[in-house]
């Protein structure tokens, strides 16, 4: 197992290496340089142009720079904003918790609802049952969902006036910060109506984001499963005269899980690419609309530092799959 | 089940059926599949046939009909089944050339995906070794990014934009490629048949090209119909965040984008081109569930 570990992270450091050049390289591809770019629409007299890309070390070699810039960066320096000259990181560390609130629910609704209706399709193949699952699922699997955020906007917001438009938590509720986790929080405040609040807040952007994660994980679940019934050890358990439920629920179920787990894995790249929608739709103050809006404030100190950071959390997340992977599947290890 | 007692007679008459008769044997068995493919003809015929099919011109404004509801509500008419937009542009007319935009994202797309992930692909998987090292770390690194995320920043350094957003979802997807074709590759390239050329004095570009791609082709077939729904998908997702096609451009995440403001007093304006999106994303992974059961040789049985 250690061996297991060691190999992934191995891997993983030329992965960071890569990820990190292309981050780097990102804003000198640009037009212009840092400092230019960071003076904006102002004219600069040229002697106050030097002595800033001196400042800023910018006229060493560029490898130099480079190094500089991964020093910086194992140290936990990602740059400041070019707009509110705040740490990049600290900006990260403040917002992060609202994307990874919606996300954590996103996936557990995904999850909850996706491996039983997936097993209850295979279990039912062929039926309408398992057709109307699968045929659910493939419309999730293709909805665009800023189109189905909007929609579910215009009918629960407009139309019923159930859920709130935009934003966390209602402005009468006012809390200090313990967890980041709006639904912890508001709990640990003990203020009347602030838990209930923070659920109105959240129910759309969770349905939103957890709609294609869910038509994954039914569809995959539902290939594994039926992978497994056909196995001669199902077939044993069944002539053993175990109950329907404990055959499918424990013995099937089991070794189907193996692809799905790896499927659920595969999903926080997709999760955090519907945060940049779904937080966009319901201005959800998260790590995806911060780097939409630093593309169009063009703040690209904080876009490079953002990448990095994103890039680094879906290594981490990555690994931590593999390795539980490795731990449920023995196979893989070796 | 007369389809199968047809082909129980051809296979009788004693001459095997012919791969693309054998192909459509298993495609047409799934319904949803070739409804799949009637709707994508649709939308095809739609888009070549555009300017005669839609009944005003795209960007036609008229001021005295802003935001005109749909036949089925009142005050709709027949001039605009689907209502105008916020500058009176039939909504009808412009959901129709979009449908030229998006088919052509998704083929630019996948032409460029496929053709470079394939010989990318190709390349590690038949030499192996540093090469193959080399670019699988890479395609690691850009399938470390989400990729609507790396799309976006792509499209904020080379300029918002229409052709911009095709090259970013394209070197995006392109990885995916690049993993199907080496894990293909590995598979045919120890298979005796390839041994056999090779022995024969095949040189290696012939191995490659003729002997080892045609026998990966299916799972490509299979991930590039994906792609084309993948890429309409994040091209309509980057035209909603600003950075895809530029407006006045009919291309429907676009127009989402524009009409987001109108979400409270005009539903219709929003509605139809998300409709669009999905309908066609829809058919075209409809069509794609029906490729791999009819390509894929796994999964023929079950």
């Amino acid at each position: 197992m250690f061996r297991f570990i060691f190999g992934r992270l191995a891997v993983l450091i030329p992965t960071f290496i890569g990820v990190s050049l292309i981050a780097f390289s990102f804003i000198r591809l640009l037009p212009g340089d840092p400092v230019m770019l960071m003076s904006g629409e102002r004219v600069m007299a040229p002697e106050r142009h030097t002595e800033l890309m001196q400042q800023l070390g910018l006229d060493r070699p560029i490898y130099i720079q480079y190094f500089d810039y991964l020093g910086g960066l194992v140290t936990g320096d990602f740059g400041s904003s070019i707009v509110t000259k705040r740490p990049v990181l600290d900006d990260f560390l403040q917002l992060f918790p609202a994307t990874l609130e919606l996300a954590l629910c996103a996936i557990i609704v995904a999850v909850l609802l996706g491996i039983p209706a997936g097993v209850l399709a295979a279990v039912k193949r062929g039926t309408w049952l398992d057709q109307s699952i699968m045929g659910v699922a493939l419309i999730g699997y293709s909805m665009p969902i800023f189109w189905w955020g909007l929609l579910l906007i215009i009918f629960f917001s407009g139309y019923l006036g159930w859920t709130p438009v935009s934003g966390r938590i209602s402005l009468m509720y006012f809390f200090p910060q313990v967890t980041g986790f709006m639904l912890i929080d508001s709990l640990i405040s003990g203020q009347a109506g602030a838990f209930k609040s923070a659920v109105t807040y959240l129910i759309l952007p969770t349905v939103v984001l957890a709609t294609i994660p869910l038509a994954v994980i039914a569809r995959q679940t539902r290939s594994a499963m039926l992978e497994v019934l056909g196995e001669d050890y199902v077939r044993t358990a069944r002539a053993k005269g175990l109950s329907p439920f404990r055959v499918i629920g424990i013995h099937a179920l089991r070794n189907a899980m193996i692809p799905v787990i790896t499927t659920i894995g595969l999903q926080v790249g997709v999760l955090l690419a519907g945060a940049i929608l779904t937080e966009t739709i319901f201005s959800w103050p998260g790590i995806g609309k911060w780097m939409v809006d630093s593309v169009f404030k063009r703040d690209y100190a904080v876009v490079q530092g953002g990448l990095m950071l994103i890039a680094a959390v879906i290594m981490i997340v990555n690994l931590v799959v593999d390795l539980l992977y490795g731990w449920i599947n023995p196979r893989i290890r070796h | 089940m007369s389809t199968v007692q047809n082909t129980a007679e051809t296979k009788t008459g004693g001459s095997p059926p012919s791969g693309l008769s054998e192909f459509w044997f298993y495609f047409s068995r799934n319904k949803g599949a070739v409804i799949g493919l009637f709707v994508f003809l649709f939308i095809l015929f739609v888009a070549v046939f555009a300017p005669f099919v839609a009944p005003h011109s795209p960007s036609d404004q008229n001021r005295e009909l802003l935001l005109m509801p749909t036949i089925f509500q009142e005050g709709g008419s027949w001039g605009h089944i689907l209502g105008t937009d916020a500058v009176g542009r039939d909504i009808l007319s412009r959901l129709i050339y979009g449908a030229r935009f998006s088919l052509f994202i998704g083929l630019v797309v996948v032409t460029l995906s496929v053709v470079s992930g394939v010989l990318i692909g190709l390349v590690a998987g038949y030499f192996r070794g540093k090469v193959d090292t080399f670019i699988m770390r890479i395609m690691d690194i850009i399938l470390a990014f989400p990729s609507l995320l790396l799309a976006l920043v792509l499209v904020a350094v080379l300029g918002p934009g229409l052709v911009n957003a095709m090259i970013a979802i394209s070197l995006v997807n392109q990885p995916h490629f690049v993993r199907l074709t080496r894990a293909a590759v590995m598979t045919e390239k120890s298979k005796d048949y390839v041994v056999g050329s090779k022995v024969a004095g095949a040189g290696t570009m012939r191995l490659m090209f003729l002997t080892i791609l045609p026998n990966c082709l299916a799972p490509l077939i299979v991930q590039a119909t994906l792609a084309f729904s993948a890429a309409i998908l994040d091209a309509a997702a980057l035209g909603f965040l600003g950075m895809g096609a530029q407006p006045p451009t009919p291309e429907w995440g676009t127009m989402l984008a524009e009409a987001r403001e109108f979400i409270q007093r005009a539903w219709w304006v929003v509605t139809f081109p998300g409709l669009a999106i999905l309908i066609t994303v829809l058919a075209i992974n409809l069509m794609g569930d029906g490729l791999r059961d009819a390509l894929d040789p796994k999964l023929k049985r079950s």
